[in-house]
Order: C-alpha cells, then structure tokens, then sequence
C-alpha cells in the first residue's frame, strides 16, 4: 500500500456518494472550460494578423448603412484589392428568419469571396440576371431548391416600391464551399442581385450595411483598417473597421454583455460546486473522526492527517476538473469546427492555466476547513466519541 | 525498580468538562518492569483509560512525570510524541478501530507508512504479523468480512508490525464471547512469555486479568494495591 493508495481509498470509502461529486465537478469543468474559452474570443483585442479580409461598417452599429458613395473611394485605398458591399435584406421563407440574405453585387462577391464556389457559367447567369439569387448549397438543399426555381421570399425590412414586401427571385447559381469548413456555412446563405434591390425597394437602395475589403497583403491589414477609419473620421459617416472575426464577435456582442454574463453563469456554478465539494468533504470527515484519531495514535502527525483530507479533496477537485477540462477541449474543437474559424472556441493553453488555478482554489477553499477540524481532533475525546 | 520500562511519578491529571475541573487522577506513582504484562482494574470512572492514554501519549498529564525506557515523554510536543508513539508503542483497543475501507494486510500495513521501509518490505512485515496471528490466509479481507476475534487479531497485528516496545492494550476483550477473549488472551500472553512484550491492559474482567503476570487496581484515581503475580 502506498500513500496515494491510502489517499484513493479513503477518498471512495462512500463510493455511490464519491462518484456523483465528481460527476458534478466535471460537468462543473466541462461549463467552465466552454465558456472561459467563449470568455477569451469575447475579451480579445483586436488581432489582424493573417487577416486577407476587413469589414468596415458604421461606428454607431452594423444596423445603421453606409452610403454606396464609399465604394469607389475605398477601392482607391492603398492596399485595398477590392470591396465588395452587402446590404441585409431580412429575407422571410416559410416563416424561416434564419435566412442569411445579403443583396451584393455578385462581381465583386466572386472576387472577394473566391471561397465560394459555382461553375462560371452560373456566376455569369448572377451577373447578367436583374432577379437572380444563388444560393448556398445545404440551404438549396434543405429546401429543395433547383437552378431555374423561381424563389418567393419576404423582407422583413424592405418593402417593394409598390408597397408589398414579397418578392420574387430567380435561382440561377447553387455555391459551393471550397472546403468542409466553408461548406458548411453554405446551410444559412444565399445572395441576390444588388442592382435589382437598390431599384426596385422602396428605400435603402442607396446604401450598403458593410463593406467587405479584400486586401493585397495580409501585412497591410492594420494599416488599412487605420486608413479607412482616419478617412472618414468626423464625418457623417464614421466607420469601424476590422477582421471578420473581430466582426463576428462584435455581431454577437450586439446581444449583450457576453463576457459579464458568461462571468456570472460561471461564478453560480462554482458557488454551486463549492457548496456540492465543501458538504461531501465536511460530511466525509465528520464520518471518519474515530478513523483520524486512530491514524493519530499510530504516530501519525496533525499535520500528516491535515494532509491526508487535503490531498483527498485535490484528489476529487483535480481527477474531477481535469476530466472536465479535456471534455471540454473535445466539444470546444467540435464547436469550433461546426462553427468555422469565425467562432474559434479553442480550450487552449489559456483556458486550461486557469482551469489548473480554479482545480487549486477549488481545493484549498473546499477542503482547509475540514482538513483543520481533522488536524485539530484530540485524540481521546474523539476515540471516546466526544 | 532497576528495569522499569514504565516509572510513573505523581502523576494527575484533570479534564475541563464545560465550567468543571474534573481530577480523574491524583499523584500517582507506578514502575512497570520491562517484559511485564500489567492488569489495569477498577471500577468506571476511575481513571484506567486515562492512565493507560498518558502510558501511550495519547495524552498529556496536568502534573508529574511519564518516562518510558527512560524518555520523559510528558515533555513532548505534539509531533515529537506522535513520532515516539509511532516507534515504541502498539495499540489495540476494544471496537478494534480498524479502517474499513482497507484489507487486513493494508491495515496491519498502515504505522508502516510513516517508516522509510519499501513497499514489499513493508508488504512482507505485515505479512509476518498476520501469521504470528494465524490471519495469514485473511490478508486480503476487509474488516467487515471478518469476525469479532479476527479483526481483534488484525489489530493486534497492526499493533506489533513496527515491533513497538510496549504494548497498550484498553478492555482488548470487551466485545468478544468468552471463547474469542481467552483466545485473544492467550494471544497476548504468548506475545509477552515468548516474544518478550511489555503489555498493560485495561480491563473489567477478572478472569482477563487472571492471563496478567499482575494486577494493578485504580479506585478514584489512586491506586489501591497490587495483586501478585500469577
């Protein structure tokens, strides 16, 4: 028998009891693990390294459109290949608002983004035809949709200038994504011609909710977004520029404080799991005091029995919260695969240092207070069950 | 006494129980001969447990002296008395106090912990002891599969795996048939004659203190006679 051995038997003496705490520090880990992660995509600054796309939009909010009057002017920023415009249409079908439909001009959507991907002779039918949409291809899927189909969508946004908000589309394109990652998010989108929009809407033709800028030199990326920003400073129209990622971020920010509330979600379920740990390990000791006094009088010091209910909760905080922060690691490179590199919820080397400390903390907050009842026992008082 | 293992000075002791001051001992003085096997009697309350507990430095005295092979250990600190007891004194106890979440082999195993010694040859002394038992075939038993009698071995066990210099023994047949207790009696009697233990035992029961070499009787917390030996 060694003194881990000691440590593990002891720890499982009540076994059904043993197993269900830790079911609840890993479950307790798992959450934590997610959202500390969720915490630092939310809580980074501003990276543009690697970055071959900005997204410049208004600096009050993406909801606010900026005017078309740009384009050519940030087509003429140094560094800038190309911009592509988009413009949210709110687009309705079968009641499904989980549509993502942007009006854009298809040359410079096929330019921008090279990650979609159609035979050429459908982006020509997008460019040539007033009503044409493509469409992603698990959302034509999913809905049956065929190169040819005439498309009914409403806008919960843009009514037409004849007042009605349904619209018509021809289908004339279904895009691919250039790999998995990207096929995947071919499930939510499609386009329609940006032309037909600014014409035929009642109002907003004008205007575009973001510009996408593809950039010549990855390197220039913080350069540009600066330059972007500086030139329309103090003006009107004042814009914020940065990576998709950062935009994606900011897209999800507009729901709330993210970092404060994933801060609170954690904050109960450690002082849930402080309450869970701390009763098991109080409740196992008060069952054990005959069991410490005789460890005592076979020579084994306060401090050694002081250790042993120590090394007992780290035991049951760290199998526990380890096992909980490699689950998580596991879901988190699921999500993020799901999700694509706009949402990288990475359990990374971060997430688990701070694990690691909570395991610490978690353990001498759970485990100092019966570990000194332990250390204090008397000996004769507790073999006489006083 | 030239060889006393145990010489006891004025030994009292009192115990704060809520606002009273209980002296269960008054200036006791007692030489325990080294390989002597010791009858603690008398009646409740009249302070055998406790004088057993300073005996073994479970406790400590509020006046006089304990020196044990010539250690006074009434002057030890908290750890230094751990330590002390851990090398020189073996315990066995009436509810036998073994840990149930450990075989017989791993209880018997435990003082070995605070050695230096090896795993295996810390598995081989417990080996030994178990068999100076007759429990080596109940090694891998927990104590909830074993009788009264065998857990009070596997204690017995436990109390000479580190091959202590005394052994402290309180109403070691307390919760055993008449049948079990002689065994375990002669147990210890053997552990004295032939292996040359020291043994002071608490106990109630005459026909116990019949296997003692003598009899020491406590009354009020003094002592009243010694009997002779047997």
């Amino acid at each position: 028998m060694t003194k881990t051995g000691f440590i593990l038997a002891n720890l499982f003496h009540k076994k059904t009891r043993t197993w269900l705490t830790l079911l609840s520090v890993v479950m307790a880990f798992v959450l934590f693990g997610l959202l500390q992660s969720l915490n630092l995509v939310f809580s980074a600054s501003p990276d543009f390294i690697g970055a071959t796309r900005l997204v410049t939009q208004s600096r009050v909010s993406f909801t606010q459109s900026l005017p078309m009057r740009m384009v050519p002017e940030m087509d003429a920023i140094p560094g800038v290949q190309r911009v592509m415009y988009q413009q949210w249409f709110g687009a309705v079908y079968r009641e499904n608002p989980q549509i993502f439909a942007f009006a854009v001009d298809p040359e410079r959507l096929h330019e921008v983004y090279p990650e979609w991907v159609m035979p050429e002779e459908h982006w020509n039918a997008f460019r040539g035809t007033r009503t044409g949409m493509i469409a992603g291809r698990l959302l034509a899927d999913q809905y049956g949709w065929k190169v040819g189909d005439k498309i009914p969508l409403q806008s919960n946004i843009f009514p037409q200038k004849n007042g009605s908000k349904d619209w018509t589309f021809d289908l004339v394109g279904i895009y691919d994504g250039k790999d998995a990652q990207w096929q995947q998010q071919t499930a939510g989108g499609m386009y329609i011609n940006h032309a037909y929009f600014a014409e035929a809407t009642q109002f907003g033709g004008g205007n575009a909710g973001i510009f996408v800028l593809r950039l010549e030199d990855p390197d220039m990326a913080e350069s540009v977004a600066m330059t972007v920003d500086k030139r329309y400073e103090n003006s009107a129209d004042e814009t914020k520029t940065q990576t998709e990622k950062d935009f994606q971020v900011g897209f999800l920010k507009q729901l709330g404080d993210i970092g404060l509330i994933v801060r609170w979600i954690l904050f109960a379920v450690f002082f849930t799991l402080l309450l869970v740990v701390g009763n098991t390990m109080a409740q196992s000791v008060r069952e054990r005091v005959p069991q410490f006094a005789v460890l005592k009088t076979l020579g084994f010091s306060d401090n050694s029995v002081l250790g042993f209910v120590l090394a007992e909760t780290v035991a049951l905080c760290a199998i526990g919260g380890l096992l909980g922060l490699s689950l998580a690691t596991l879901l988190g490179a699921g999500i993020s695969k799901a999700a694509g590199p706009m949402m990288p919820v990475a359990v990374d080397g971060r997430v688990w240092l701070s694990g690691v400390i909570a395991i610490v903390v978690l353990s001498l907050v759970v485990g100092l207070l019966p570990a000194l009842r332990a250390r204090r026992l008397k000996i004769v008082d507790a073999l006489a069950g006083r | 006494m030239a060889d006393s293992l145990v010489q006891i000075r004025q030994l009292t002791k009192h115990y704060v129980r809520g606002k009273q001051s209980v002296e269960v001992l008054h200036g006791i003085d007692l030489d325990i001969p080294r390989g002597d096997f010791v009858a603690l009697m008398g009646p409740s309350g009249s302070g055998k447990t406790t004088l057993l507990n300073l005996i073994g430095g479970l406790d400590t005295p509020t006046a006089g002296s304990v020196s044990v092979d010539g250690k006074r250990i009434d002057q030890y600190g908290g750890a230094e008395l751990a330590r002390w007891r851990a090398e020189h004194v073996g315990f066995v106890f009436q509810f036998y106090n073994l840990l149930p979440v450990l075989s017989a082999q791993k209880n018997v195993e435990l003082p070995l912990l605070l050695s230096k010694m090896g795993s295996a040859e810390r598995a081989r002394r417990a080996q030994v002891a178990l068999t100076l038992v007759g429990l080596a075939d109940r090694a891998g038993h927990k104590p909830s599969e074993l009788s009264g009698g065998q857990e009070q071995r596997v204690a017995i066990a436990r109390a000479l795996v580190t091959d202590p210099t005394l052994l402290v023994c309180d109403e070691p047949t307390g919760d055993l048939d008449r049948k079990t207790a002689d065994e375990i009696l002669g147990l210890l009697q053997v552990l004295n004659r032939e292996h040359g233990k020291t043994i002071i035992m608490v106990t109630h029961d005459p026909k116990a203190a019949e296997y003692a070499s003598r009899t020491v009787h406590l009354d009020k917390g003094q002592l009243v006679d010694a009997a002779p030996a047997h």
